[in-house]
């Protein structure tokens, strides 16, 4: 593509210009307006369709919210969790840190240690929900898909402090037994066709 | 024999003051209600089955309210003000027949409070005196949405009142009486003696002059709230506010009465319906096609309404004045 094509700012074939209604000068103009107005019948029009939507049955588009609720999108950003691995049940998370690198407004903090086995493991995790803007960055950031954002938005609580402690983010072991713990299908998640990709490791060099 | 008169006149007016102010709050749930649906929505749900009790749950919310009186307001016309708007409107009812005449254990009733023989007069007259309520709360609020508001009352009374008046006066011709119960009478042959028949244009300018009188939608500019925030009330909270919630519901079933005995046959009887039932039966119509024209339609400017009013409306009336005249002659 050419310059001149990005430079063009001649969008008069594309564009329709729309120059208003017609004002009308004369009175017998204004009184032909006024007349068309009242006989044309749009305000029978209006009348007609609100009726007819009274009458419609289960077209409301209320949600009675303590009795119903919506479904979150796979990729709605609520309140985050943190995943245990499908197959031991252990945390996923492996202490690398760029969630709390990555996080713009500085709201996750990480503490590891080292376990006796000299593995990397995490003392400690919060996110103070007083600050985090729930941009998704840890989510996006995180190799283990560890860190996810779940759809949970009703918290509402009495301390401050509350929903952004490990234990309150990490999958409870009983949860994760009864096999309650939904993967997060949002960004980094395998895909549903992932197994067809896996391939041997070509191991004849 | 005088004291016989008094005590009827009592009860019937402790009747009227209750029934109709009961109607005039459950129109303010049926409102809710009717243009829920009409918009989408479901309206009030928790309150009793399907929200009917959302009526008392806001009658308890209204009477305990903190009644809020602006420092610099001036206090004894700001207090005094919600009173004209139900007053004024209960007033009026005065001189309406609700029912046809019905005997209880040998004594005939009459239920109309006053048969004076200028009610139409006295019960337009009355309705207007009832604008004082948004004029003086208005200029005594020192807030200048209820200031505006204010202006805008002057505006619509002086804009809807020479519509009704002319818009009536082409059926009282007619008719040769200003009582409400001649007009009634006048239409008893059954459907197609109904005036709106002979008198299509005074209906059609009657009724819009109603909306402008009662402040409903398409004429709603004295409390617009996209505008003016509140109008007059906007200082107002409690029932000070709930008054004229009342005054404005107790003035639309005024003018449904009004028109219903006016245009629609009052309360004669049709085909087997009895007249109590067919009145019933218009003036929910009524009431319902404010609602309906409430959910549907947008609000015009004042600039507008004065316009439509003065010259279209009027010179309509007019125009069909001279024809009645020279019909009649």
């Amino acid at each position: 593509m050419s310059l001149e094509q990005f430079t063009k700012r001649d969008v008069s074939p594309e564009y329709i210009f729309y120059e208003g209604e017609t004002k009308p000068k004369t009175g017998w103009e204004f009184f032909k307006r006024g007349f068309s107005r009242a006989i044309k019948g749009e305000l029978f029009v209006g009348l007609w369709i609100v009726l007819r939507e009274m009458f419609a049955k289960g077209n409301t588009h209320t949600v009675s919210y303590p009795q119903e609720k919506i479904a979150m999108a796979p990729r709605y950003r609520a309140i985050h969790k943190l995943l245990r691995l499908q197959e031991s049940g252990s945390e996923r998370c492996i202490g690398c840190g760029l969630c709390e690198k990555i996080c713009i407004s500085n709201c996750i903090r990480i503490d590891t240690k080292i376990d006796k086995n000299s593995r990397k493991e995490i003392s400690q995790y919060t996110i103070n929900f007083g600050r985090c803007i729930f941009c998704g960055y840890c989510a996006e950031v995180c190799p283990e898909l560890a860190i996810v954002h779940s759809g949970d938005y009703e918290n509402a609580s009495e301390q401050r402090a509350h929903y952004g402690l490990r234990e309150d983010m990490l999958t409870p072991l009983d949860e994760f037994k009864a096999k309650k713990q939904q993967e997060f299908p949002g960004f980094g998640a395998i895909s549903d066709d992932a197994d067809s990709f896996v391939k041997k490791t070509p191991l004849a060099y | 024999m005088e004291w016989a008169i008094i005590i009827e006149t009592v009860i019937k007016a402790v009747i009227v003051l209750s029934v109709v102010a009961g109607m005039a709050a459950f129109a303010t749930f049926i409102e809710r209600k009717v243009l829920a649906y009409m918009q989408r929505r479901l309206g009030p749900m928790n309150v009793g089955p399907h929200g009917v009790l959302q009526l008392a749950a806001d009658g308890i919310k209204l009477f305990t309210k903190e009644d809020i009186i602006p420092q610099h307001a001036v206090k004894p016309i700001f207090k005094i003000a919600p009173v004209i708007a139900p007053a004024c409107a209960f007033t009026a009812m005065a001189a309406v027949p609700f029912f046809p005449e019905f005997t209880v254990f040998g004594y005939t009733v009459t239920p109309i409070i006053s048969d004076i023989n200028v009610g139409i007069l006295f019960v337009m007259g009355v309705a207007s005196a009832g604008m004082y309520a948004p004029l003086l709360a208005g200029m005594s609020s020192t807030n200048k949405w209820a200031l505006l508001g204010a202006a805008r009352t002057v505006i619509q009374l002086l804009s809807f009142e020479v519509v009704s008046g002319l818009s009536l006066l082409a059926p009282i011709m007619m008719i040769g009486s200003l009582s409400l119960i001649d007009i009634n009478d006048y239409q008893i042959g059954g459907f197609t003696s109904w005036l709106v028949w002979k008198q299509p244009l005074a209906f059609l300018l009657f009724v819009i002059a109603g909306f402008a009188e009662t402040n409903r939608t398409p004429f709603d500019l004295i409390e617009y709230e996209a505008e003016i925030v509140s109008g007059y009330a906007t200082d107002y909270s409690g029932m000070r506010w709930g008054l004229f919630f009342v005054g404005e519901y107790a003035n639309m079933i005024t003018v449904s009465f009004l028109v219903s005995i006016m245009f629609l046959g009052g309360y004669n009887p049709l085909w087997i319906i009895p007249g109590a039932i067919m009145i019933l039966i218009k003036i929910s119509a009524f009431i319902f096609l404010f609602l309906w024209v409430r959910a549907a339609w947008p609000h015009v400017r004042p600039d507008q309404l004065m316009w439509l009013c003065w010259k279209v409306l009027m010179p309509l009336a007019l125009i069909n004045i001279l024809i009645t005249g020279i019909v009649l002659i």
